[in-house]
C-alpha cells in the first residue's frame, strides 16, 4: 500500500517535471546569488556553512510545502475513502525524504562548484545531510498538512515550520563545523545521536497525529 | 454588593507569594563574588520556568484529551494555559536579562540557553497565529491540538537538552555552579521552593480566570 503510494507520487512527479525542475532552478539561482553576493571569491568556511544551511532550509520548506498545499480538494476525499491516513503520511514522508535528499546533495554539489569545498570529512557530512533531510521531511510534512487546511497557507507554512526545524538546523550546523575543522568523528557522536532521536520523535508523532488532521 | 469568597488555595497562593517577595528581598543570602545581591533574582527567575513548563505540559495534556474526546472545553483549556505559560516564559526571559545585565554586563549574549528559549517562544507565537487563521471551531481545535503536541516535542529538547551540550555562561551549564538540591544554602532553598510552588499556583489561578472569561464571552455571543 505504502509502496504503491510512493510510486504514485514519483510517477506524478516525473510526469509533471515542472515542480522538480522549478526547485532545481530555485536552488541554482540561490547558490548563484550567494556566489555573486560574496563577490565571486572563495567564501570563508563559517559563511559557507551558514549559506549552505539557509539555502537548504528554504529549498526544503518549498519542496515539502507543496506536498499537501498543492493538492486539489477532490483528491483528498478520494484518497480518504480508499487508504488509511497512516499509509498516506508514511508514503509522503518517504517521498519527501527522497526529494529533500536529492535536492540537498544537488545543493552540496553546486556549493562545491561555485563556492569551493571547505569540508574535510565528506562522509560524515553526507550522513548529516541525509539525517537532516529526514528530519526536515518528517516534521515539515505534518506541518504542511496543517497549513493546507488554513486559508493563508503559504505564509502559515513558513511561520509554523521555521521555529520547529531550528533545532535540527542547529545540530546540523554544529556537525558541519566539526566537519570543516576536520575534528575526529567521535566529537560529533552526541549530535548525531540527538539528531537521530529528534527524527524518530518527529516521525512517531507525525504518524500518531496525522489521522486527526486528515479527518477534518 | 457581592462578596467574593476566595477558595482556600487562592488564599494560600497569596500567603506564599507574600512570603516569596518579603523573604526573597529581605532574608540573608550568601555573599558571593560578582553575584552579590543579584542572587536574589534566582527567587523570581527560576519559578517562572517551572510555572511555564507546568502550564505547557498541562496544555499538551488538554490537547491530547481534546483529540480523544472532541470536547471543545479541552481546547479552551489548552489555549488559555498556553497564553499564561507564554507570559511566564516572557517574564523568565526578562528577569534573566536583568540578571545578565548585572553580572555579565549585557542584556543579551549568544548563549544557547537564551537563544533557544527565544526560539521556543517563537514556536508558541506560531501557535497563536495558526489559531487566528482558522475559522471553523472544531477544525481549529484539532489542528491547534496537533501543532501544540508536535511543537512541545520539539520545545523540550530545544530548551533542556541542546543547551546542555555546549559551553554556556548560564548557571548550571558548562561547569558553572547553580541552584542544586544540596549546595544551596538552607534559607535560599526554603524561599526558592516556596517561590516555585507559589508561582505555579499563581499561574493556575490566572489560567482559571482567563478560562472563565473565555467561557463567559462564548456564552455572551451565543445569547445575543
Amino acid at each position: 500500500m505504502i509502496l504503491t503510494l510512493i510510486k504514485k507520487e514519483i510517477n506524478l512527479e516525473i510526469r509533471r517535471k515542472t515542480v522538480i525542475s522549478g526547485l532545481l532552478v530555485y536552488l541554482v539561482s540561490t547558490v548563484f546569488i550567494s556566489y555573486i553576493a560574496f563577490g565571486f571569491k572563495v567564501v570563508e568556511p563559517i559563511s559557507w556553512s551558514a549559506l549552505f544551511w539557509i539555502t537548504l532550509l528554504f529549498t526544503t520548506v518549498n519542496t515539502v510545502a507543496k506536498s499537501f498545499i498543492g493538492e486539489k480538494k477532490g483528491k483528498d476525499i478520494y484518497f480518504y475513502s480508499i487508504v488509511s491516513p497512516e499509509a498516506i503520511i508514511v508514503s509522503k514522508i518517504c517521498y519527501n525524504f527522497l526529494l529533500c535528499g536529492i535536492l540537498s546533495f544537488a545543493g552540496f554539489a553546486f556549493f562545491v562548484l561555485f563556492l569551493s569545498n571547505p569540508i574535510n570529512d565528506a562522509f560524515l557530512f553526507c550522513i548529516t545531510i541525509l539525517l537532516s533531510a529526514l528530519g526536515f521531511a518528517s516534521s515539515l510534512t505534518l506541518l504542511s498538512g496543517i497549513a493546507a487546511k488554513a486559508s493563508n497557507s503559504t505564509i502559515l507554512m513558513a511561520v509554523l515550520s521555521f521555529p520547529v526545524i531550528i533545532s535540527i538546523l542547529l545540530l546540523s550546523i554544529k556537525i558541519t563545523k566539526n566537519c570543516i575543522d576536520g575534528l575526529d568523528r567521535s566529537a560529533s557522536y552526541d549530535e548525531l545521536t540527538i539528531l537521530t532521536a529528534i527524527n524518530c520523535l518527529s516521525i512517531a508523532f507525525s504518524y500518531l497525529l496525522f489521522p486527526y488532521i486528515w479527518r477534518s | 454588593m457581592v462578596r467574593i469568597k476566595l477558595a482556600w488555595w487562592k488564599i494560600l497562593t497569596i500567603i506564599l507569594l507574600y512570603y516569596t517577595v518579603v523573604g526573597g528581598l529581605l532574608l540573608p543570602v550568601p555573599k558571593l563574588h560578582i553575584l552579590n545581591e543579584t542572587i536574589r533574582m534566582n527567587y523570581f527567575h527560576v519559578p517562572m520556568w517551572f510555572s511555564m513548563i507546568f502550564l505547557f505540559t498541562y496544555s499538551v495534556w488538554s490537547s491530547f484529551k481534546y483529540l480523544k474526546t472532541q470536547d471543545i472545553k479541552y481546547d479552551d483549556n489548552a489555549i488559555e494555559s498556553v497564553k499564561v505559560a507564554f507570559v511566564f516564559g516572557g517574564l523568565g526571559l526578562v528577569t534573566g536579562m536583568l540578571w545578565g545585565n548585572a553580572t555579565w554586563g549585557t542584556f543579551w549574549t549568544s548563549d544557547p540557553k537564551l537563544n533557544n528559549t527565544a526560539i521556543g517562544l517563537l514556536i508558541y507565537s506560531a501557535y497563536f497565529i495558526l489559531r487566528s487563521s482558522l475559522e471553523d471551531e472544531t477544525q481549529r481545535g484539532r489542528l491547534a491540538a496537533v501543532y501544540n503536541i508536535f511543537s512541545y516535542t520539539v520545545f523540550i529538547p530545544l530548551i533542556y537538552i541542546l543547551p546542555r551540550m555546549t559551553d554556556s555562561l548560564h548557571p548550571g551549564n558548562g561547569n558553572n555552579p547553580t541552584f542544586r538540591l544540596f549546595d544551596t544554602s538552607h534559607n535560599m532553598k526554603l524561599v526558592v521552593y516556596t517561590a516555585i510552588i507559589a508561582f505555579i499556583m499563581l499561574g493556575w489561578w490566572l489560567f482559571t480566570l482567563l478560562l472563565r472569561l473565555r467561557v463567559l464571552k462564548k456564552y455572551q455571543n451565543e445569547t445575543f
